[in-house]
């Protein structure tokens, strides 16, 4: 095992992408964070708390939980369902960005842009990831990425954040994921 | 988890699991778009050989909102009123390819010889057998207690639910006992003796004859609705002394503690086993037990159908 990003590691990247989505965005009024369970959504909790330091106004902030909308729901095990808790101000209009912990396949990405459009019509929906670790097997690309890790498909990228592991923590090691 | 026949199938964790499952899903049903793409392409059979409203058009609609495709199938009007046999219907639900197939019999254990059998492969769900079982009912039941009363637990520990009436031929009182009871809370079956199980004995509740000593103590009042169909025997003198010593009334109502709940799964002989006013009464959540019917009926076809349940994972 191989760690690619430390605690600081993480923490400087978090608040590059805080200040590039401010930055986007001319602030951060118009902005929803979504999270994707598990650590997506814990990962969207900081970035708020960032960017409500950085523009002095707290920031809408959710998590959108994907799982109904997979294609791969009948290869795996049944799984259970992670909560689904959309802001106040709702999504109509508004400049979603989606944040997640790695960037793969895109599939997660794909099931979360149709849970969106059946919640209501974003004005634009950005992407917020932590770690692109290429192998995309849809045409889907992050606006904002922590790192670009290059990884080989038998390899696997583990995120750990303190929230549920108790660590910041980024990894790469052998062995297929799960 | 392949089938859902029986509640003493289900460990704690998966019960607590589809409960939570239901409560994200329940969500759905406060948005504008209800229907969820998950179940796309699946056909859900609808095999009801004996009449119900709320459970049969609880699963169509869960069925739907999941956008699967629901072929409903009851006795009267296809040719089980013929006299085809189990096995026969089976077989042309199968080449049919179902996906699924929610029964209700008249007949217990008839879901179980249909899981078991080779007549067909999808999942069987029990909507109803006989006076043996009603789980998707005590978890909606369950459901239900656990969002008034539960105080953002996952389970019921501790909290006191009287199971009133009849007992004997209450597959829903069955299911809940072994639901209620898994998940902490401590049931008393309160009911005339002739109207409680042989064996009862050994059910893990307290029994009471007594509707008015018991009362004050419950948390939960579940009525039951007397099942005159069943009855081909004399099991109390008349209606009236029945209403009198085990119908629940505005006087009881009075009696029972601030935030205690009235539930019924329904159909309700109003004036028999509960008065109108209380049936209608702030306490009673009988209509909400349907509206979360729906809500737990989407998570057990989600966790039954969605995934590939050959794999197990205790969910």
């Amino acid at each position: 095992m191989n760690t690619v990003l430390s605690a600081q590691d993480i923490s400087r990247a978090l608040s590059r992408i805080a200040h590039e989505i401010c930055e986007g965005n001319h602030g951060a009024q118009s902005v929803t964070l979504l999270g994707i369970p598990t650590r997506g959504a814990h990962l969207a909790f900081r970035l708020a708390h960032l960017i409500e330091s950085i523009e002095g106004a707290p920031v809408q902030v959710g998590t959108l939980d994907t799982t109904l909308f997979r294609d791969d729901l009948k290869l795996k095990a049944p799984r259970a369902l992670m909560a689904t808790d959309i802001p106040s101000l709702g999504i109509q209009g508004r400049t979603v960005v989606l944040v997640d912990d790695v960037l793969f396949s895109g599939r997660t990405i794909r099931a979360a842009l149709d849970a969106l459009g059946d919640l209501g019509r974003p004005s634009r929906v950005q992407l917020a990831t932590l770690i692109d670790r290429g192998h995309r097997e849809l045409p889907i690309r992050a606006d904002f990425v922590g790192k670009n890790i290059p990884t080989a498909l038998t390899q696997s990228v583990k995120v750990k954040l303190v929230e549920i592991d108790g660590v910041d923590e980024v990894s790469v090691s052998e062995g297929a994921p799960l | 988890m392949r089938h859902l026949l029986s509640i003493s199938d289900l460990s704690r964790s998966q019960a607590i699991s589809i409960l939570d499952t239901a409560a994200e899903l329940a969500k759905v049903s406060d948005t504008p778009m209800k229907k969820l793409p998950t179940l796309r392409g699946r056909t859900i059979v609808n095999l009801f050989a004996e009449d119900s409203t709320r459970t049969r058009i609880s699963f169509e609609a869960a069925a739907k909102r999941l956008s699967a495709d629901v072929i409903n199938f009851s006795s009267k009007g296809s040719s089980l009123s013929k006299g085809e046999s189990l096995k026969d219907t089976a077989q042309t639900l199968q080449a049919m390819g179902a996906d699924a197939v929610i029964i209700r019999h008249g007949a217990s254990g008839a879901p179980a010889r249909l899981a078991d059998c080779k007549w067909m492969s999808g999942a069987v769900i029990n909507a109803g057998d006989g006076t043996h079982e009603h789980p998707s009912q005590a978890l909606l039941d369950a459901f239900t207690i656990r969002k008034h009363l539960g105080q953002g637990r996952n389970d019921l520990d501790g909290l006191r639910v009287g199971i009133v009436g009849d007992v004997l031929h209450s597959r829903v009182a069955r299911s809940n006992v072994l639901l209620l009871t898994k998940l902490g809370a401590h049931v008393t079956l309160i009911a005339p003796p002739t109207l409680l199980p042989v064996g009862v004995e050994s059910w893990p509740v307290t029994v009471s004859y007594d509707f008015d000593s018991v009362l004050e103590s419950l948390d939960v009042v579940m009525m039951l609705r007397v099942q005159l169909e069943r009855m081909h025997e004399l099991f109390f003198p008349n209606a009236r002394e029945y209403s009198r010593y085990f119908g629940l009334n505005s006087a009881r109502l009075k009696a029972l503690h601030p935030g205690a709940i009235v539930m019924h799964p329904g159909p309700m002989n109003r004036g028999l086993e509960i008065t109108a006013d209380s049936a209608d009464s702030a306490r009673s959540v009988i209509v909400e037990q349907v509206s979360n019917g729906v809500s737990v009926r989407m998570a057990i076809l989600y966790l039954l159908l969605a995934g590939d349940t050959s794999i197990e994972t205790g969910i």
